[in-house]
């Protein structure tokens, strides 16, 4: 090689994902644009392969150089300071949809919260479940992850990432109950909106969540993950207890104090 | 082992393709990032220049219902209101998310804030380069948009770049929501970046460098990257509303179905005023470092200086409902708005006397970029002053949506902020490119664009006292000279715009060849005047040593 590189941190090769993933991202929202005009699914199914493509390319490439010893200590830390600032900006984005909460039950504009008419979901049943649910998939994660740190047991950290895979679906599942029952409309009131945004992006969340669980118990089940480095699966409990975070918050405030 | 080599190989003589399409190193990403900011900035800039011909006099002249015109013409015009808010709409999204912040934040950021801390690359080389696509694909959104089918049976959306509700959810056709979507792009492209630079930030500094010992344009970058990474997520979250509003019924905004009009005016400018400090902090960062250099003095009061960006980012983020005082906030809360306004000049000012003391006593240099230091120190000084006039909430009943508050604006975001590009673009572009720009090129430039931008936004304050409100195509005949010389000093100021474009072609095609790793003075004392000039694709490959950088001095 004509150069020598004298240093820990990463320099990579030239990549094709970031260009391709932007005409992923151009193509689903102009499609997603076409959609909302009656233009048909098409295009914006289309954006959404390309993009699922991409990421499937470029994660591939990152474990490739994980493998091959890329991962030094200090890019650790980057690899690190990036999950947490990553789920920081997160943070910021369900403040908005909190913000829009809290304005609208403590100054309703009719004057009443909720508003007349809205009859609200009784938090002591599902949602309480649920709660539970999630907390406890978030407990399993946490064990998994201890066995593999402190006890190196492959077959427990496997055994936990499906407990908490298996509780995230059933959770995915309740709200998907839940929402079906739902005495509101998404449209033309503002609890229902409020409502449905800020549980749903959460629900999405839940189900990236999910995602990033299962490709980490794929990737435990071929013994890829070490007592001393383990980023991916560090990164997925991360965010997976963001998500359990986020949804107490959504539990005491929307459920309980909001209704 | 074959494949690796091959890699190598390609990795050291990358085809055209491979190296700009498929890039994961900094300063080639902060070159296409310099290079499409000036691209989309010409696109606005014509823009604004079409504006200014149609207020040059009064009655509207070239924005007809009969067809848009270039030249004056004795046919019939029938004023159309439509296509003059998509100009200052498209003028104002693609000037504030397309153009200052990617030169500065991505170009600038980019190419010398891993240079200035030692560190090889980036700490994410490939997400950088996706950081640059999505903006990319934003910036062409942003102008698609203004030829898709949108309001009023014509194209393009014409809200106003704050795209306040009701106006933008209501809105027809595809322009708005594609426009929508591209300042969400954009967003995403924004948070990636800023992810990236503060980690590399806080995890790559050359050994030795600690934070107190860091030069100022990293730390710049490194505000800066906090601003965007907690205030962008907020607007997304307002936009989104704005997308299921228009496309899906909800009623966020909507005070027919319980919403709230004003709820997206907080939303935006808790996003927006950070946004204002976003486009002005890198800029702080770059004009300290040609201060100190055409000083030939170190810069005075690094700590301050230091922590006065701090405070201006965290100020940025508690004062954003002094945007809205005509909205009916209550008396409290327009009391603290004011206050909390006000506090900012002191950081500010703090800057502005370090860089005056930095000069004090110096032995300065007229070279090109201290000349743009001057005209952002005189430019940002009035607009910062007039910023303080607008603060107070009594006031600001008369000048709201006046041209005095587009004058206060334009003063520093387009003469603060564009001066700070150019004064880097000239402090650097040899040490980029390995040639230098002819200076008399460069000076006649400086005064060309400081007589046109100061022609243009001075007299605005008049009309804004005399009442003029913004946003409209026509005005009363009272308005008429003001806006005559207006429209003089934008037409110089898009003639030296074009100009600069010749210099920087000029430049990188004939200018003169310069080899010397530090072309200026021993104070361009940062570590990018210690690599070769222009640099090799890959720079510190063995990491700085403490001597290269730490002169001992501004602490």
């Amino acid at each position: 090689m004509a150069h020598t590189k004298n240093h820990d941190y990463q320099i990579l090769p030239p990549s094709i994902w970031p260009f391709l993933g932007a005409i992923g991202g151009f193509t689903l929202l102009f499609g997603a644009v076409l959609f909302f005009h009656d233009h048909g699914p098409w295009v914006l199914l289309a954006g959404a392969l390309i993009i699922a493509y991409v990421m499937f390319g470029w994660w591939s490439d990152v474990i490739r150089e994980a493998h091959e010893g890329e991962h030094t200590p200090v890019v650790r830390i980057s690899l690190r300071y990036g999950m947490i600032l990553f789920i920081l900006s997160e943070v910021m984005f369900f403040s908005a949809w909190f913000w829009n909460f809290f304005k609208h039950a403590l100054y309703p504009m009719s004057g009443q919260w909720p508003p007349a008419g809205i009859e609200t979901f009784d938090p002591w049943h599902l949602p309480l479940i649920n709660t539970l649910i999630l907390l406890l998939s978030g407990a399993a994660v946490t064990w998994a992850h201890h066995e593999l740190v402190h006890n190196n047991n492959r077959k427990a950290l496997v055994q936990g990432l499906a407990i908490a895979i298996v509780l995230g679906l059933l959770f995915t599942t309740f709200q998907a109950v839940e929402y079906s029952e739902a005495p509101f409309g998404f449209a033309g009131n503002i609890y229902g909106a409020s409502f449905f945004m800020a549980t749903g992006f959460h629900g999405a969340h839940v189900i990236i969540g999910t995602i990033f669980l299962f490709v980490c118990l794929v990737r435990a089940m071929r013994g890829e993950f070490t007592r001393q480095e383990h980023i991916g699966f560090e990164a997925a409990a991360w965010y997976w207890h963001f998500v359990d975070v986020v949804w107490l918050f959504l539990f005491a405030v929307i459920y309980i104090w909001g209704s | 082992m074959a494949d690796a080599a091959i890699q190598a190989h390609d990795h050291e003589h990358p085809g055209f393709f491979t190296r700009w399409f498929m890039s994961t190193n900094h300063k080639d990403i902060g070159i296409l990032y310099l290079f499409t900011a000036a691209f989309f900035g010409l696109i606005a800039v014509v823009f604004s220049v079409f504006m200014r011909m149609e207020l040059m006099e009064p009655g509207v002249q070239f924005m007809c219902l009969e067809g848009m015109r270039l030249l004056p013409s004795a046919e019939e015009c029938t004023p159309n209101g439509h296509l003059w808010n998509v100009v200052v709409t498209a003028h104002g999204i693609l000037m504030m998310f397309f153009v200052v912040i990617p030169a500065l934040f991505g170009g600038f950021g980019n190419y010398f804030m891993p240079l200035m801390i030692g560190a090889p690359d980036m700490a994410f080389p490939r997400m950088n380069n996706l950081s640059f696509w999505l903006y990319f694909t934003g910036a062409s959104m942003a102008t698609l948009s203004v030829f898709l089918p949108g309001g009023d049976g014509q194209t393009g959306s014409g809200v106003g770049w704050v795209l306040y509700p009701p106006l933008s959810t209501s809105e027809a056709g595809m322009s708005m929501d594609l426009a929508l979507f591209a300042v969400h792009v954009s967003g995403a492209s924004s948070i990636l970046g800023a992810i990236n630079m503060i980690t590399t930030f806080l995890n790559m500094r050359a050994p030795g460098m600690t934070l107190h010992k860091t030069p100022l344009f990293p730390w710049s970058i490194f505000v800066t990257a906090w601003l965007i990474l907690l205030s962008l997520p907020v607007l997304a979250g307002a936009i989104t509303m704005l997308i299921t509003d228009r496309n899906f019924g909800t009623t966020f905004f909507d005070p027919a179905g319980g919403g709230d009009p004003v709820l997206y005016q907080h939303l935006l400018w808790f996003f927006g005023h950070p946004e204002v400090y976003m486009i002005i902090v890198p800029g702080f960062g770059i004009i300290s470092h040609v201060t100190a250099t055409f000083s030939r003095k170190p810069i005075f009061g690094y700590l301050p200086m230091v922590y006065a960006m701090v405070a201006i980012g965290v100020l940025g983020f508690v004062v954003w409902a002094h945007h809205m005082y005509t909205v009916g906030l209550s008396l409290t809360q327009q009391s603290y708005f004011m206050l909390a306004t006000m506090v900012i000049a002191v950081p500010t000012g703090i800057k502005i006397f370090s860089w005056i003391a930095t000069m004090w006593g110096g032995s300065i240099e007229f070279k090109t970029p201290m000349l743009f230091v001057f005209g952002f120190l005189f430019l940002f000084t009035i607009g910062g002053v007039t910023g303080i006039v607008l603060s107070q909430a009594a006031v600001d009943r008369y000048y709201h949506d006046t041209y005095y508050v587009v004058a206060h604006f334009h003063y520093v975001m387009s003469l603060g902020a564009v001066f700070a590009i150019f004064a880097g673009i000239y402090y650097w572009i040899a040490k980029m490119s390995g040639r230098q720009y002819p200076e008399w090129a460069g000076k006649l430039h400086f005064w060309t664009f400081f007589i046109g931008a100061n022609l243009t936004f001075f007299p605005q304050h008049f009309l804004g006292r005399q009442g003029m409100p913004r946003r409209y195509i026509d005005y009363p005949e009272a308005f008429a000279s003001w806006n005559y010389l207006s429209s003089i000093g934008a037409f110089i100021g898009a003639a030296s715009f074009v100009f600069f474009i010749g210099v920087i072609l000029y430049t990188l095609r004939a200018g003169k060849r310069v080899s010397e790793a530090n072309y200026w003075n021993e104070h361009a004392d940062t570590l990018e005047w210690t690599v070769p000039t222009p640099p090799p694709a890959h720079t510190f490959e063995t990491l700085p040593t403490p001597d290269m950088w730490d002169k001992g001095h501004a602490h």
